[in-house]
């Protein structure tokens, strides 16, 4: 069972795993109304990300980032967890608020690269609250 | 369940220690605002692996722009509580032009819900100054001083154009830091972490493109893409390269990555040489080539089509002089009536062109003048065919999707005779080879 390196919102959470394949910003990337990406430039433009474990090397672009995803935690359509290999503190901005605003809890997670590779090639992730993962690799 | 191993900065941190009286604050002496500014505070320090809070002596509140409920309840629970800001904040953009409101396009309930955010800010006693570029303001923070900013073009500003120590701070965190005068030392507040850690040399590329404004939003745009998180400097750059230019390579680069600082060797004060900017470190060189600029420009265009319908300048906020150059460039002519001309601007710098009379010139040459926000965060913007032409990579990289429409990037020489013609123009031969 792969862990994490750093644990930076702890919670449980499992989900269909989306890998990401460049990344994303919240802002002016994804709509939290719905949940989709609408960065043209993205080539995922149109996934989902709600209820999905996202796995995303490292953030980009904007600060209003937080906001947008705290915004999207609080209406269910967020990601059910987020696994980087590097910290950005904007996205960690996002879901820290949402949980002291709202008491929802969207983890977020540092792995290193071969653990990334792990979870990015899983059909569905658990996240456990103590920074391990357990991952599902085959539909049953 | 076998261990993984750690990779460098994400070991074990020594723990956070706060002094009496971030305690206190943590604890609830000041209030239930405070509490909850301070609580925000410590757990983004102990993810950052902080070991101490510092002081700040100024703020750049990002939060001020309306994205949905959960920034106004945020907003409304320090506001309510009491929350008064402990040093000087400026306000970024909002999703109003409260200048010019008859701009606005969007529904009664946005716009009443973003007015609300507005007001909870100015509540908290924040200066009403709704620009993204507060390294304009008469008061900008000086070399060393550390500050506590949002908004990604500021932050790479004020790192590496004044020398201030700012980290890339996110929406939430930056009211936080404001009402307690506190953050987090760590990150680019810290020498070794400003250090540069790969150099992009810019000497293939021929110098009649680097003495045009254009050039720089592209180089910009490139090095985000290509920095990763890693601190960049830049070499071959013309010596003093201009603020306006300066801002236009952070200002990309802070969109198109995660760049919270760059060194210019010549140009930015921490880099007056190679080996001052990179801590006398041995870093990888790469080599940014004509073709990676050509690419770069070709991204920052979603369509090739010729049919005009919008031009939109200022982003991040035009100073005095892009202004001046703008009013030079349209020389006393007009932008063709098919085609709607914007340009967006802090309202100190609009007092000031009006104190120059530039306003009623761009007002005769059919440019409306946009305050207090931006024309791709909120619905200004006139219905058009066509696409829409910008100057601004940070736009351009943005609008496609904010905004849905199609969007080509030029120079503001090429926005200007494009507008005026009224169909898109831009001059390809700046882009050649030799």
């Amino acid at each position: 069972m792969p862990e994490v390196l750093r644990v930076v919102v702890a919670g449980d959470a499992t989900g269909p795993v989306l890998a990401l394949d460049e990344p994303l910003s919240f802002w002016g990337g994804f709509e939290s109304e719905t949940g989709t990406i609408i960065d043209q430039a993205h080539p995922q433009v149109g996934e989902c990300l709600a209820g999905r474990v996202v796995t995303m090397t490292v953030g980009r672009g904007s600060s209003s980032a937080s906001t947008v995803l705290a915004e999207a935690i609080r209406r269910g359509t967020a990601p059910a967890a987020l696994v980087m290999t590097e910290l950005d503190e904007i996205i960690a901005l996002g879901a820290i608020v949402a949980e002291e605003l709202y008491a929802l809890t969207m983890p977020v997670v540092i792995v290193d690269e071969a653990t990334m590779k792990a979870v990015a090639q899983a059909v569905s992730a658990t996240l456990h609250s103590a920074g391990s993962i357990t991952l599902v690799t085959e539909v049953s | 369940m076998a261990s993984a191993p750690r990779a460098p900065g994400y070991g074990d941190p020594m723990p956070l220690a706060l002094e009496p009286h971030d305690q206190a604050m943590l604890s609830g002496d000041d209030g239930p605002a405070v509490m909850l500014a301070m609580r925000v505070i410590v757990r983004l320090a102990e993810t950052m692996g902080a070991e101490a809070l510092l002081d700040i002596s100024g703020a750049h509140i990002d939060s001020c722009l309306y994205h949905g409920e959960a920034g106004l309840d945020f907003a409304q629970r320090l506001a309510g509580q009491g929350a008064r800001v402990q040093v000087p904040a400026t306000l970024n953009v909002s999703s109003l032009d409260l200048l010019h409101p008859e701009l606005y396009r969007g529904d009664a309930h946005t716009r009443d819900q973003a007015l609300a955010l507005m007001a909870a800010y100015e509540e908290m006693g924040c200066r009403t100054t709704w620009t993204c570029a507060p390294y304009q303001l008469d008061d900008r923070p000086g070399f060393g001083d550390h500050i506590a900013w949002a908004e990604s073009n500021a932050i790479v500003f004020a790192n590496s154009v004044l020398g201030a120590r700012t980290h890339r701070y996110g929406d939430f965190v930056d009211i936080c830091c404001a009402i307690t005068g506190r953050a987090p030392a760590a990150g680019l507040h810290l020498d070794e972490n400003r250090q540069g850690e790969v150099a992009f040399d810019v000497s293939a590329i021929p110098g009649r493109l680097l003495s045009l404004d254009v050039a720089y939003p592209v180089i910009g745009h490139h090095l985000g893409r290509v920095a990763g998180s890693r601190l960049p400097v830049i070499v071959g750059l013309p010596e003093a390269t201009s603020e306006d230019r300066l801002k236009a390579i952070g200002s990309a680069a802070a969109s198109s990555g995660t760049v919270g600082m760059f060194h210019a060797v010549g140009s930015t004060p921490e880099a007056p040489t190679l080996d001052d900017a990179v801590g006398g470190r041995s870093v990888p060189v790469e080599s940014i080539s004509m073709e990676d600029l050509r690419n770069a420009r070709d991204r920052l265009s979603t369509s090739s089509s010729n049919t005009l319908g919008a031009v939109s300048l200022g982003t991040p906020h035009y100073s005095v002089a892009e202004l001046g150059r703008l009013v030079e460039l349209l020389d006393g002519r007009r932008v063709d009536p098919g085609v709607h001309a914007y340009t967006s601007t802090g309202r100190d710098v609009a007092m000031e062109i009006g104190l120059r009379g530039w306003d009623s010139i761009l007002a005769a040459a059919g440019v409306q003048i946009v305050t207090d926000t931006c024309t791709y965060i909120t619905p200004i913007l006139g219905d058009f065919e066509g696409v829409a032409m910008t100057d601004s990579a940070k736009w351009a990289y943005y609008a496609p999707g904010n905004m849905g429409i199609d969007v080509v990037f030029g120079s503001l020489e090429d926005c200007v005779e494009s507008a005026v013609a009224g169909e898109v123009r831009r001059d390809h031969t700046v882009w050649s080879d030799a």
